[in-house]
């Protein structure tokens, strides 16, 4: 008995504790409010936004709710995030890599490039992609295009934007050839394992996934029509283009910032991960009559993904995170447009910060929980 | 269980009384006066660099009409001009800072509306500028008026100002669809318009003026004759403190009342013989305007002889530097303008 309280009476006097720090600040907050006329509550996310942004993935417009705004907001957010993950990790790995490579010349090109983005405050590389680099490209009278059709302009980067008719059926027609190459590739392993030979599914899924969305235009009645970019007048010497689609200069300043400086912390974990695996492991392949590529491929990589992704999940993060520096060059991200422009219009600084942070917090526990998932998925198994 | 949650609600309800009860009874007397008084400084808001109303130069002096309103309130209560701490603040941060109590007066050009004068726990005192929105364009553009805009123009701005909102109402309401590219740094607004990322700027027609000034080549940019909405810009304070709200208010209706009876930083001390006794009462030297905010009977001639009159602000800060030279609707309504105060007695 005097055990159990013994055990019981410090955790409940932490938890006690507890409940009174967070008992005072809310009832502190509240009263402070009171007395500044200031109410708490959510009220305002259905009330109308009234501001308009420059950039969405889904239709905004100033008569949408705060909280439309927040979804549409939250997107644009999640939009850097993804790009900017997808990128410094294509960088990443190949900057890696060379950085392992035999040839002094690549070595060290990628020694250097690592030191070089690595080093310089993130900040300072998005106002220097933003102001720098876009005071350099042309107005869009000026611009000659890029493989034709884009255009890049101090006004934002116009490319074709496609048209399509019958899109359902194409996209069924793509749905069905990824189902398909699962298949075969699920059916490639059993023979494998059975029969010791290799079927070329690389080949194979490369002709599926040429010939069925081929077939969707021929006989499906898909068409797909291109719209391009035309210059129009606004004023004497103001232009824009019309149609198409056009990516805003401070989304690409965004992303190429953030990707480039994160790409160096994850060639820094591809390299380490690969340098984990012991030679041993390599000669031993290498005995047994695999080729280079296979060793890469069947041997390294999967020991070392294994020691590469903790570390790159926490790159990919801070990048998420990083990319709240939107606020700084316009591109209407979480932290500008509903931490900045709903608060001031709302006065609903609690409320917003709050929500704020959660959203933070849960996009950051999503991504550690994939990358968990992916992790174990290829840790050895014990078999 | 059920016994200690019932003792932990009324502990709580014990400390919110107690709570509730010292801010009160703090409030009466001033807390925000006393506090003041006791660091030796008024804590003022300001803009993080708009020439004429708040800028600070190379070495740290503040200047502008926003700042002589917090140098007034500092004269009225500490006696001295110069006993101000400027915290300059981007239009997002500004009423946070004031709610949460960083800043005691905020005179950053801000715009008097209805939601932010009664939702956000904020009290206007006055008006110190009278100002309307308009555009700025390149002059090369050929555009001279705003019935020249056409779909797709883009316009750059700040967040977090009534402009955002106008913007949408002007562009909205004539049918044009725009871009709107907006920044949280005013210096960001004017370097992407300067580098030629909009086709115009829009904010308040006086920032349009004193950021004209920052640009690379201030004579390439015209700011178009149309006014789309009123933009009362005056001085804000915490709701909460009505002495302190009181103290601000009359500081500046100080210096407005002294420049229509002719009182200015060099003649105030003579003026104290006066035969008019409203003269008499704006320099200390009649009634008791000074008791009533727990302030001495001369605060009123410190505002003038340190600050100067509301004529003498505008003229150092706003039109002798070019920016405005004309007063505009920021006139005595005696000549014309609409600056009439209540009267100080
Ligand atoms: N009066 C408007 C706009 C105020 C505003 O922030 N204007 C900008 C553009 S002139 C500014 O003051 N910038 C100066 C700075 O941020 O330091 C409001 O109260 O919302």
């Amino acid at each position: 008995m005097n055990n159990k309280i013994k055990r019981i009476l410090p955790q409940f006097l932490t938890i006690l504790f507890v409940v009174l720090v967070f008992g005072f600040f809310t009832i502190n907050a509240q009263v402070n409010m009171d007395n500044r006329g200031i109410d708490f509550g959510f009220g305002f996310l259905s009330q109308e936004a009234s501001f308009d942004m420059q950039f969405t993935l889904l239709d905004y417009d100033g008569q949408d709710s705060y909280l439309w705004a927040y979804v549409v907001a939250l997107l644009n957010t999640l939009l850097v995030s993804f790009l900017g993950i997808i990128f410094c990790t294509i960088l990443g790995v190949i900057i890696g890599i060379a950085r392992l490579s035999q040839n002094f010349l690549i070595k060290n090109s990628a020694a250097w490039y690592v030191e070089f983005f690595r080093n310089i405050p993130l900040l300072l590389q998005i106002f220097f992609w933003y102001y720098a680099a876009l005071r350099a490209l042309p107005l869009p009278e000026n611009a000659e295009p890029w493989f034709g059709v884009t255009y890049m302009t101090i006004k934002g980067y116009y490319i074709p934007s496609m048209i399509w008719e019958n899109l359902n059926v194409f996209m069924s027609c793509l749905i069905a050839t990824i189902v398909a190459i699962i298949f075969i590739r699920i059916y490639a392993k059993k023979i494998q394992e059975k029969e010791g030979k290799q079927l070329p599914v690389l080949y194979i899924s490369l002709a599926l996934i040429t010939i069925l969305p081929l077939l969707s235009f021929l006989i499906g009645g898909v068409t797909l029509d291109f719209e391009i970019p035309a210059l129009k007048q606004l004023a004497q010497t103001s232009f824009i283009f019309e149609g198409g689609i056009a990516l805003p200069p401070e989304l690409i300043a965004l992303v190429l910032a953030l990707s480039l400086y994160t790409s160096t912390f994850v060639a820094e974990c591809v390299r380490a991960g690969i340098q984990g695996i012991s030679k041993g492991q390599k000669e031993a392949a290498a005995s047994v009559g695999l080729t280079p590529n296979q060793i890469l491929k069947l041997v390294v990589m999967p020991q070392a993904l294994r020691i590469i992704i903790p570390p790159t999940t926490n790159q990919y993060l801070n990048l998420t995170k990083n990319s709240s520096l939107a606020a700084a060059i316009a591109y209407p991200d979480l932290v500008l447009v509903f931490a900045g422009t709903a608060l001031m219009q709302t006065g609903k600084a609690i409320e917003i910060v709050g929500i704020t942070m959660l959203t933070y917090l849960s996009i950051s526990l999503a991504i550690a929980a994939l990358m968990n998932w992916y992790n174990k998925r290829i840790e050895i198994k014990e078999k | 269980m059920f016994k200690h949650l019932k003792q932990l609600t009324s502990l709580f309800a014990m400390i919110a009384v107690l709570f509730a009860f010292t801010t009160e009874a703090m409030a009466k007397k001033s807390k925000t006066l006393k506090n003041t008084q006791k660091k030796g400084f008024v804590r003022c808001g300001v803009s993080q660099g708009l020439p004429g109303f708040s800028n600070a130069d190379a070495s740290g002096n503040w200047t502008g009409i926003d700042v002589d309103v917090c140098r007034a309130v500092a004269a009225a209560v500490l006696g001295d001009a110069n006993k101000v701490k400027f915290t300059p603040l981007s239009a997002k941060e500004r009423f946070t800072a004031l709610t949460s109590g960083e800043i005691d007066v905020l005179a950053r050009n801000t715009t008097w509306t209805l939601s932010r004068d009664a939702d956000i726990g904020l009290t206007f005192v006055g008006v110190n500028f009278y100002d309307g929105q308009g555009f700025m364009v390149r002059k090369s553009s050929g555009i001279t008026s705003v019935d020249q805009f056409k779909n797709g123009i883009s316009a750059c701005t700040n967040i977090g100002t009534t402009t955002e909102l106008n913007m949408r109402d002007f562009f909205n309401s004539r049918g044009i669809s725009y871009e709107p590219v907006a920044f949280e740094k005013a210096d960001e607004v004017v370097a992407a318009y300067d580098a030629g990322r909009c086709d115009t700027y829009t904010t308040d027609k006086s920032g349009l003026a004193a950021q004209r000034t920052k640009m690379k080549n201030p004579d390439e940019h015209i700011v178009l004759p149309e006014t789309i909405s009123k933009e009362p810009l005056g001085p804000v304070v915490r709701q909460g403190d009505a002495v302190w709200e009181d103290i601000v208010r009359w500081s500046l209706n100080t210096m407005i009342e002294a420049e229509e009876y002719g009182i200015t930083s060099s003649n105030a001390d003579s003026m104290k013989t006066s035969d008019n006794p409203q003269i008499k009462r704006l320099v200390g030297a009649e009634g008791e305007m000074g008791a009533a905010f727990g302030l001495d009977n001369e605060w009123n001639l410190r505002i003038i002889k340190q600050v100067g009159n509301y004529g003498e602000s505008y003229k150092r800060n706003i039109a002798d530097t070019g920016i405005l030279p004309d007063r505009g609707p920021n006139q005595l309504w005696t000549k014309g303008g609409i600056l009439y105060v209540p009267p100080a007695r």
